[in-house]
């Protein structure tokens, strides 16, 4: 039998009804990792011996009556900017190569009190700064369905390591479409949560007033039964949300009839690739067909989301990133003159291209006289843009369009023209602006035989809504595993 | 390109992000930054005159907490991640004579 071929809850099932033991799921995820990692490189870190020795913690929890959740046992995957006690964290940064947290993110605790078995943290664009998993300084992830394309990122590793089989699940983080891009370039469904659902305690910050952490798994039980386990209010993170309810699998039903849904002329526009809409006009058309109300309507502002990002992020960012000087934690240069020029090396050396462009940009939109004109024109357009979507959602329920223009581009293709990059973005990135939910799930496979994801946008707090469709729809399909998640099983 | 950067805007954004870049590297920054902001200025073709800044999507207030400590002693840890550590404390430059 094929364990990681299982669903995370079904394999917490086999553990449950004592089918197979938490070993040899942690045996059968670290088998496939060695059959694949050297392939796709999902991984910055592999625990062999942590998450065998916590196999059998968990097992004995379990076999206590301790643990009886629906994730007890199951292996996981932790995207590389949450920490975790005594793992190594990098951000996938050179400037964190070195770094072994004190204490584990609240997400992660979470995971843990459910009986989860870490196995490793996976790669990502360096500081979730990237759409392609090509800006870690300790090399790209390649995509399982076709290695000469990228996985999509920033969230890159976990994705494929979900899609290749190597864990049932992961977490990745989401600030502009980190988790929901790479899915739908994997094949694999990932949630964002509204902003505040999940606690960021821990999470390295990139963009925090954008930033969720979010599950990554093979289907839409999976991903909803993940985020009633990693959501919490948590007094530790000052932007964390007092929820009325952290129920989600409860809107697990197949059953969309009289759900309002509003496909916005705007995500269809030019630039959109003719088999990608074709595939998400399709799901809508499916949706339509079980019963719910489809309808065209205009969102506006569209084109306007990606520059108010990247202003706002950046500028977060350059914040955020003050604290990497050398002195702490992580790398320090080798010679130096003084502390200031200590920090200055320090830095330069250990932060990746990218990840200076954005310091140095957010620097800029946030020096005095430019403060007004870029930083905040943007969060006027951030007003905006969360005002067109009130009025979306006063008639419709679920949002729904493509999650990226493309399926996966080749490696290589995007680093070279940042704002191609960017634009890639253009259909997530107001979902974060506007802290809503989003969810993205696999609609086809295009001519070159890469998935096609579509995207499910719901009102802040109304995860349900987006859970609903996912799952009603996901019920007239079967899951598509790339050619790589089987031969490496053999 | 309508924005145009000059050497002393680089010199001073690396001042302001503590960077350090090389001449190749600020010619790439002075082009990057260019073209970003050309494409930033789209905003201004919105008028946002009547439109509050949204800094949180939320209507947030400062949240309190009790001050109490509930992490044990982790002084050793933490020290074991700097990269020059002495009798308990981080190793930095000299900074006064």
């Amino acid at each position: 039998m094929d364990l990681m071929q299982l669903t995370a809850v079904e394999l917490g099932k086999k553990i449950k009804n004592k089918e197979v033991t938490v070993k040899e799921c942690v045996e059968a995820a670290l088998a496939q990792m060695d059959a694949v990692e050297g392939q796709i490189h999902s991984f910055v870190t592999i625990d062999r011996e942590g998450a065998l020795k916590k196999a059998e913690e968990v097992q004995a929890k379990i076999d206590a009556g301790e643990l009886t959740g629906p994730l007890a046992g199951v292996p996981v995957a932790i995207k590389d900017n949450m920490c975790t006690e005594g793992l190594l964290t990098t951000c996938s940064s050179k400037i964190l190569y070195n770094f072994v947290p004190t204490y584990t993110s609240e997400a992660v605790l979470n995971l843990e009190k459910a009986g989860a078995v870490i196995i490793g943290k996976t790669n990502m664009d360096e500081f979730a700064m990237g759409s392609t998993t090509e800006t870690s300084a300790f090399g790209p992830t390649k995509n399982p369905w076709n290695t000469d394309h990228v996985p999509g990122g920033s969230s890159g590793g976990s994705c494929t390591a979900v899609a290749a089989e190597e864990v049932p699940y992961a977490l990745g983080s989401d600030t502009g479409g980190s988790i929901r891009q790479p899915s739908s370039f994997c094949g694999v469904v990932g949630i964002k949560p509204t902003y505040g659902t999940v606690s960021r305690y821990g999470l390295i910050a990139y963009g925090s007033s954008l930033d969720q952490i979010g599950p990554v798994a093979k289907d839409v039980t999976d991903c909803a039964t993940i985020l009633e386990a990693i959501a919490s209010y948590d007094p530790k993170d000052s932007t964390s949300v007092q929820r009325e309810e952290y129920d989600f699998t409860s809107a697990l039903v197949d059953d969309v009839k009289g759900l309002r849904i509003g496909i916005p002329r705007d995500y269809f526009g030019e630039g959109l690739d003719e088999e990608v809409k074709a595939a998400v006009l399709g799901a809508a058309k499916v949706l339509e067909e079980k019963g719910a109300i489809v309808e065209e309507f205009d969102l506006s502002l569209v084109e306007y989301a990606i520059p108010a990002y990247y202003v706002i992020a950046s500028a977060e960012a350059s914040s955020n990133l003050a604290r990497f000087d050398g002195v702490k934690y992580g790398y320090r240069t080798e010679e130096y003159e003084g502390l200031h020029n200590m920090y200055k090396k320090s830095r330069s050396e250990g932060f990746g291209l990218e990840v200076k462009r954005r310091i140095m940009l957010g620097s800029f939109v946030l020096s005095s006289g430019y403060y007004d004109a870029y930083y905040l024109k943007a969060l006027r357009t951030k007003a905006l843009i969360k005002q067109a979507f009130d009025k979306a959602f006063e008639k419709y329920d679920v949002i729904l369009g493509p999650a990226a223009p493309t399926t996966a581009p080749k490696l290589g293709d995007s680093l070279s023209d940042p704002i191609k990059m960017y634009l890639g973005d253009i259909y997530t990135i107001s979902v974060n602006l506007a802290g809503l939910p989003g969810l993205s799930m696999p609609c086809g496979i295009d001519s070159k035989g890469l998935p096609i994801g579509v995207q499910m946008i719901g009102d802040c707090f109304k995860e349900k809504n987006i859970i609903r469709a996912a799952y009603a729809f996901e019920q007239t399909r079967t899951y598509q595993r790339p050619a790589m998640a089987e031969k490496g099983a053999e | 390109m309508a924005n145009v950067i000059s050497d002393e805007t680089i010199e001073y954004v690396g001042i302001l992000a503590k960077l350090e870049l090389s001449e190749e590297e600020k010619e790439q920054a002075k082009k990057d930054m260019g073209s970003m902001l050309d494409y930033i200025d789209k905003l201004n073709e919105l008028d946002t005159s009547r439109v509050e800044p949204m800094s949180h999507v939320f209507p947030v207030h400062n949240v309190f907490r009790e001050d109490v400590v509930v992490n044990g002693d982790t002084r050793e840890k933490i020290l074991a991640n700097a990269p020059k550590e002495k009798d308990g404390s981080f190793v930095v430059p000299k900074t006064v004579e």
